[in-house]
């Protein structure tokens, strides 16, 4: 366990989530009712989504100007991470929009937008998945992670805003103001986007660590039997 | 006096009916049926996090092998 310290306060800020995120007071609302927590535990998987993502480019704009194969291994270990964070908020919504909004998928802008931003970030690992020579994968697929990291801050943030979406603070409102008229729910909200967006960072360098002994072992294998 | 007295009273006690009105698992909260949820996610995101650091300790050690080899 190499310094604990923010691990422990992953595990921390999500067992405060749960506990607090199922017992504590949210404002009465009709149709969401007791719903309404989804909230804490739904938005959370796209906060980190986001994050991991950043992450994943940062990286990638590091291994173009650095050509350090470790920074290749992060971006990717961040890219993945991102994606499963994407995934569970995509079937997190669709269980939440059955019963909130009527069907799974209402084609509403945002869904769309995360829709696509998942397939983009598939096809991200499908290019990995292609090439076999290490320098060659690294180069592209971080010119990928821009494009791809370009092309999801339109698809989930400025176009759903742009048209109408079921989703709140969209058609032109800022984020979170329908929840947060009397603000019981950010005591909650962002101790939870933190706490998983904390577990997400944990859960990749556990990935990228592995690897990267993985290649150590394997480079000094080659060595010597060369 | 009074009126107003009578009507801020009758206020009152309308304010949280007004609140109740939108239906919420109040029974199951009264019931203490809550905690039996809360409990179980507590459960599964304990064993699940342990499992992580499992993997963690797991990683630490091939990093370590990985140090030993490179040494040689």
């Amino acid at each position: 366990m190499k310094s604990a310290w923010w691990k422990i306060l992953a595990v921390l800020l999500l067992i405060y989530t749960v506990v607090g995120g199922l017992l504590m007071e949210v404002p009465r609302l009709v149709i969401l009712n007791e719903s309404i927590r989804a909230l804490y535990f739904h938005v959370p998987m796209w906060f980190g989504m986001v994050v991991m993502f950043l992450l994943s480019v940062i990286y990638a704009i590091r291994y173009l100007r650095h050509h350090d194969p470790l920074n290749d291994r992060i971006s990717a270990g961040f890219a993945h991470t991102g994606l499963i964070f994407g995934l569970l908020g995509i079937g997190t919504g669709m269980i939440w929009a059955n019963y909130t909004w009527g069907t799974p998928w209402h084609g509403d802008p945002k869904q769309n937008g995360s829709a696509i931003t998942t397939l983009i970030y598939f096809a991200y690992f499908v290019l990995r998945g292609s090439l076999d020579n290490q320098e060659q994968r690294a180069r592209l697929s971080a010119v990928y992670a821009i494009f791809a990291f370009a092309a999801m801050i339109p698809l989930i943030f400025i176009i759903p805003r742009l048209t109408s979406s079921m989703h709140p603070g969209s058609g032109g409102n800022p984020g979170f103001n329908m929840y947060d008229l009397d603000s019981t729910m950010r005591p909650v909200f962002y101790p939870a986007v933190t706490g998983w967006i904390l577990l997400g960072v944990w859960i990749a360098s556990v990935r990228i660590r592995i690897q990267t002994a993985e290649e150590k072992i394997l480079d000094h294998e080659y060595e010597r039997n060369r | 006096m009074k009126e107003i007295g009578s009507l801020l009273t009758l206020l009152f006690l309308t304010i949280p009916g007004f609140a109740q009105e939108v239906e919420m698992a109040d029974t199951m909260r009264s019931e203490g049926k809550i905690y039996v949820v809360v409990s179980i996610i507590l459960t599964i995101l304990g064993g699940l996090i342990f499992y992580l650091y499992t993997i963690d300790r797991k990683a630490t050690r091939l990093e370590k092998k990985a140090d030993e080899f490179s040494k040689k």
